[in-house]
């Protein structure tokens, strides 16, 4: 049964490249929103697939650690083909805030830190990610958004931090006291 | 086969832009079952701006005693999320889905249609209140300050960005756009926004919320060319860069600036920082392409201009030209100023429109205003010298940023306010009756508040009416109306 899903979903990605290549894009955001739709349809299409126990490739757990914005540490074992803003909502974890446009490139709100090394082997970043990434709080060299980056296999151990507001949180603390 | 492609991709884009649920329903889920029956603190937030909703959500999720109600002028939520936000931004407006769980949350109640300084005042609300969150926005605009800005044919472009997003207070504007040229005055992201609703092809508006009027009224016009005048110079630009390449980007059009605009800007490019740098050399690639380009409809920037008068038409009924002094740059970077080089331009124009900021009002005199700021004088969003008073958003702040600032505000000041309950800077020992105590006052005064399901009827009729066009809703214009669907 998670098969036959599973097989309609890759056929529905297939279709969508299919008329990319038919039909041409009107313009650059048209040809983004559809960028987005591909990675969220390969992302329900790879939750789809942990269902069936016959796929190991896809159905590998891969841990991942959330240092959110307190400082406080979250590790989850998450599936290969989510992006991270997925891994945020569908583990609850609590991050305020985060993804405010729900993944359509239109806020900074799911900014994250990666490591370097890891950083180094994602995906290349396109120009409206920058775009965004340009508005963010506490940008960093290794900064990306969450719902651009899709989880692999190689990205098992990593540890991924929200910027924290440093100085609110000192001038927070000299108030109080 | 490419018709039921499309059809399939019709439905994924349905699917993904209209489906929150997953998204803002676990926000609130992570504290389950913790909510006591009758929350004993009670805080009232004046307006339903994403800054008000925003600390709202702040404040429900930091303590499970608290019950707070949204106080909100008009019938309607969300404020410049509705009202403010382009139509052709859908994607902006998906904030929409968690302010609902917010205000779907059973310790958050919405209160519409009750004009906070008018119908009930801040002091009676501080008295059945704990705290009150002032997030009321900026509703006026800085005016321009020249001679014949009230001429016929001269819009703020608040007003002109309420006309075309349906707020009632702007439904009469309908804005003359028989002209060739437009000018704008100011380049923040709202002169970008205007810009582009004045040429985007129609097509591309047609799918969008934006009110049948405006677009009957763009459908007319005769708009052709759209300059975005600011003081400074190409390095100063106030707009984003997702603004201007959506402008780089728009079918149709092609840019039209001058070359004289960015005299020295090529030898700066290496030192700037990384977003100043991306969005100068994004510019700087129109300014290259824009000869190449074939297209009838244009736009573009003229730096170093300010606005000296607005010139009327023979026979002085309405604006037909603007004067502009140019100026030259003192010092460099964000800190540059401009000054004038004594010389004059005039451009023929009969629309214009002031976009140079908007600024928030006075609400009530009980409440600390600094009149030169245009802000509610705060530190860290606890309004000065008056317990439990607070604020945040625009009113905190000024006008500016982007809704992730606004967020990240709002959840300053609700962080700022929790920490006064835990500490017990607010007195919590007397128990107060919240909305309870205002409700007699409002029946007394004859105004009725229209609750979050009464909105979500006015929802669902402007939803099914723009189903008929095609539209994700068509908005209702008039205020009657929408209370009358609200309590139908």
């Amino acid at each position: 049964m998670a098969k036959h899903v599973c097989l309609q979903s890759v056929l529905s990605v297939r279709s969508v490249r299919l008329w990319n290549a038919l039909s041409g894009f009107q313009s650059r955001s048209d040809r983004l929103q559809f960028q987005l739709l591909q990675r969220r349809q390969i992302s329900r299409q790879a939750q789809l697939f942990t269902g069936s126990q016959n796929d190991s490739s896809l159905n590998t757990k891969i841990l991942v650690h959330f240092i959110n914005q307190d400082g406080v540490k979250n590790s989850v074992t998450v599936s290969e083909g989510e992006t991270l803003l997925d891994v945020v909502i569908n583990k609850n974890l609590d991050i305020s805030g985060f993804g405010a446009c729900e993944g359509t490139l239109a806020c900074s709100t799911c900014h994250l830190v990666f490591e370097e090394n890891i950083y180094n082997r994602l995906d290349p970043v396109v120009d409206e990610e920058v775009d965004m990434l340009d508005l963010a709080y506490g940008v960093s060299n290794t900064s990306r958004l969450g719902c651009q980056v899709t989880v692999e296999s190689w990205m098992d151990g990593m540890t991924v931090c929200v910027p924290q507001e440093v100085k609110d949180q000192r001038e927070l603390s000299k108030r109080t006291k | 086969m490419n018709r039921t492609v499309q059809k399939s991709l019709f439905f994924i884009v349905k699917s993904v832009r209209t489906s929150p649920s997953n998204f803002a329903g676990k926000l609130y889920a992570w504290r389950g079952l913790s909510t006591t029956p009758d929350p004993h603190t009670k805080v009232c937030i004046v307006g339903g701006g994403p800054a008000g909703f925003y600390t709202a959500q702040h404040i429900i999720k930091g303590r499970p005693d608290v019950q707070v109600d949204v106080y909100e002028r008009l019938p309607v939520p969300f404020g410049l999320v509705r009202f403010g936000v382009a139509p052709d931004h859908p994607e902006v407006k998906n904030v929409i889905n968690t302010f609902t769980q917010t205000a779907q949350h059973e310790r958050c109640r919405f209160l519409g249609n009750v004009n906070v300084g008018k119908d009930v005042s801040v002091d009676e609300l501080r008295q059945v209140y704990h705290a009150v969150v002032l997030s009321y926005g900026a509703e006026g605009n800085r005016s321009l300050g020249v001679p014949g800005e009230h001429l016929s044919g001269v819009y703020s472009a608040k007003d002109f960005v309420g006309w075309y997003n349906g707020l009632p207070y702007n439904r009469e504007l309908q804005p003359d756009l028989s002209h060739d040229t437009a000018v704008i005055l100011g380049q923040g992201n709202v002169a970008v926004d205007v810009a582009r609703i004045l040429l985007a092809p129609l097509d591309m508006l047609k799918k969008t919320d934006i009110t049948q009027a405006a677009l009957d009224a763009l459908a007319n016009s005769q708009v052709r060319r759209v300059l975005i005048v600011g003081r400074r110079g190409p390095m100063q630009v106030a707009c984003t860069i997702k603004e201007l390449r959506e402008m780089v980007n728009l079918p149709g059009t092609q840019p039209d600036m001058l070359t004289d605009d960015f005299h020295g800007v090529n030898e700066a490019l290496k030192d700037l920082p990384r977003p100043r740098k991306r969005l100068t050399e994004l510019m700087l690639k129109a300014l290259k392409e824009q000869a190449v380009k074939g297209a009838h409809r244009k736009w573009g920037f003229r730096f170093l201009r300010s606005p000296l008068d607005v010139l009327p038409s023979a026979d002085g009924t309405r604006a037909a030209a603007i004067r502009l002094a140019l100026n030259k740059l003192e010092g460099s970077g964000d800190e540059a100023r401009a000054v004038p080089t004594g010389e004059v331009e005039e451009v023929p124009c009969g629309v214009i429109i002031s976009s140079i900021g908007y600024k928030s009002l006075p609400i009530d005199s009980a409440v600390p205003f600094d009149p030169r700021k245009a802000i509610i004088p705060n530190t860290m969003g606890r309004v000065q010298e008056t317990t439990g008073l607070y604020c945040s958003g625009w009113v905190k702040r000024g006008p500016t940023g982007v809704i992730a600032t606004t967020m990240n505000d709002s959840f300053d000041t609700g962080r700022v306010l929790l920490q006064d309950l835990d500490s017990g800077a607010i007195d919590l020992s007397e128990a107060r009756l919240g909305a309870q105590g205002i409700a007699p006052l409002l029946e007394k005064r004859g105004v009725r508040p229209v609750s979050f399901s009464d909105w979500e009827k006015i929802s669902g009729e402007e939803v099914r009416r723009g189903e008929a066009q095609g539209k994700p809703r068509e908005k209702m214009l008039d205020v009657q109306e929408m209370l009358s669907v609200a309590w139908s």
